[in-house]
């Protein structure tokens, strides 16, 4: 019985291990500051088109799902508040976290894999550098500064794309739907809605770069890790939403 | 503890298990300024792992490591950095980062190790006429010695199998270390390249005095360390001649199995032995 838990529990235990390690080098030198725009630009600028475009369609989604339902009570004008609320509080953190996972943490648990398979870390720890410090730390701070963004730019587009519902099957005015679209956010839906991006960033980033340091096994090895990196960053994000909103409910919301 | 250079290297009672199977198993050795290691072994027997041990790139469950006459054993990963600027490696694979070109993978010693760094800058670094050699006439001047200077520019993936393991030469004696490891230098090139290959190691070996250790699975790799020398004068190998050449008796052969060593000693020594396990790689390259 034990034997079965133990591989697990030595993951874990490596994952904790190099988390720790990533974020302490984060206060220390030498800053690869090259590496931190770089990752910043694959990441970031390499998943805005993709990201945009999730954000738009989610946004048209949940205004004609909710157009339907509203439409019934006569409530359509409340369209703005609730694509609003969903978005910014769930919708928009989650798929965009869903997304970059599948796009960047997938790429980053092969570059560090292959990397791996090739000796290429072995020959970095040979040559005076620190690979965590050079590899996991750039991509973690990169990941941590640009997925909140990338979910800002999702919601705002997510936003316009209900909007276009809105005017064009519910004849809402512009200001009829921005209006109940910023009347229904509080501060608190803007901070939780900032909060689950760089949870998940950081997720994204350590279950990328875990997956990729620890890969064994030639080419197949680094497929594995690929694999596993994108399963465990979607499943994490998911359960930490969860996790988030509970303990926020619980701690900022009025019952 | 003083630093004693007179060892450059020292396995003591050294074991290394990853779960069930052994790397290591109780390995001593010394290697000293200007001699010569061949490490003969099967697949899996251990020999990659005595040179990761070496520079503390894998830790060992037991015994103690000592580079310089400093045990490494215990050293943080920040501290063995200072420690491995003067071991040049040769890794199995190249181990050239893909996204350098060649030229950065060579200065890559020199721009990220920290006493590499300084000593671009003081005499060590100098060409002995008062003027300060550059990173880049070092890089110029690794690559010519690989007789590779055209590739400054390009990237790994451009260079053929050969040429890469070149450039890793390249980047292991750009630093001028006093310590070369070499894992399975010749390892899937064509017989005309290894040799090249093998020559390189030489040339640095006998132009520098370097102490060296090399993993193979070829015979002839080990034949020419022990009886060949790089003649300064006409560029060229040839045959050490007795006597008044050191390489022959400098240069020991190890033979390991399963993490142990089997055998170590001389070329005639090892041509004498009657163990089948060491006799299986005379046969194999029959040189």
């Amino acid at each position: 019985m034990l034997d079965i838990l133990k591989p697990p529990i030595e993951a874990f235990q490596e994952f904790v291990l190099l988390s720790i390690r990533a974020v302490r080098n984060i206060f220390r030198s030498p800053h690869y500051a090259d590496d931190i725009f770089v990752q910043m630009d694959v990441i970031g600028v390499g998943s805005l088109f993709i990201v945009s475009l999730i954000g738009l369609f989610s946004g048209i989604v949940m205004a004609l799902q909710m157009a339907r339902a509203l439409t019934q009570y006569g409530a359509q004008g409340q369209v703005g508040s609730i694509v609003a609320i969903t978005l910014v509080r769930e919708l928009g953190p989650v798929l965009t976290a869903v997304l970059v996972a599948g796009r960047n943490a997938s790429g980053i648990a092969s570059e560090l894999g292959s990397m791996k398979v090739t000796e290429q870390i072995d020959a970095m720890r040979a040559l005076g550098t620190d690979p965590i410090q050079k590899l996991v730390t750039p991509r973690l701070i990169a990941t941590a500064v640009v997925l909140p963004l990338l979910t800002i730019i999702s919601d705002f587009i997510g936003l316009i794309g209900g909007y276009f519902i809105a005017s064009g099957m519910l004849g809402l005015t512009f200001s009829e739907y921005w209006t109940t679209a910023w009347q229904a956010l509080e501060y608190n839906d803007l901070f939780q809605g900032l909060l689950k991006p760089f949870v998940f960033a950081v997720i994204i980033a350590l279950v990328g770069c875990f997956y990729g340091m620890r890969t064994t096994g030639g080419t197949q090895g680094v497929g594995r890790s690929t694999t596993s990196a994108v399963v465990s960053s979607s499943v994490w994000i998911f359960v930490l939403t969860a996790f988030i909103t509970y303990v926020w409910n619980r701690a900022f919301v009025k019952q | 503890m003083t630093p004693d250079d007179s060892i450059v290297l020292r396995f003591e009672d050294v074991s290394l298990h990853f779960d069930a199977t052994v790397a290591l198993d109780h390995l001593s050795l010394e290697v000293h300024p200007g001699q010569t290691y061949v490490v003969f072994g099967a697949a899996g027997s251990g020999k990659t792992m005595l040179l990761k041990v070496a520079v503390g790139l894998v830790r060992p469950d037991s015994g103690r490591v000592s580079l310089f006459g400093q045990e490494i054993t215990g050293l943080r990963e920040q501290d063995l950095f200072d420690i491995r600027a003067r071991v040049g490696i040769l890794f199995q694979e190249g181990g050239l980062f893909d996204s350098l070109t060649v030229a950065e993978n060579v200065a890559y010693p020199l721009t990220n190790q920290r006493v590499l760094q300084q000593a671009a800058v003081t005499p060590e670094g100098s060409a002995g006429n008062g003027a300060v050699r550059t990173v880049d006439d070092r890089v110029r001047e690794s690559l010519r010695f690989v007789e590779l200077e055209e590739t400054l520019d390009k990237f790994p993936a451009e260079l053929s199998g050969g040429m890469r393991r070149r450039v890793g030469i390249a980047r292991a004696v750009v630093s001028a270390p006093a310590l070369l490891l070499y894992d399975s230098p010749t390892a899937g090139l064509d017989p005309i390249t290894a040799n090249t290959i093998i020559a390189l190691i030489l040339k640095e070996r006998d132009l520098r005095n370097t102490a060296t250790i090399m993993v193979t699975h070829r015979y002839q790799d080990g034949h020419l360390m022990a009886n060949f020398r790089y003649n300064p004068n006409s560029g060229q190998i040839e045959r050490a001649r007795g006597g008044e050449d050191v390489s022959q008796v400098s240069t020991k052969f190890l033979v390991m199995n399963a993490g142990r060593l089997v055998f170590e000693g001389t070329e005639p020594e090892l041509q004498a032995s009657q163990d089948p396990y060491v006799r299986k790689f005379l046969r194999v390259g029959g040189a």
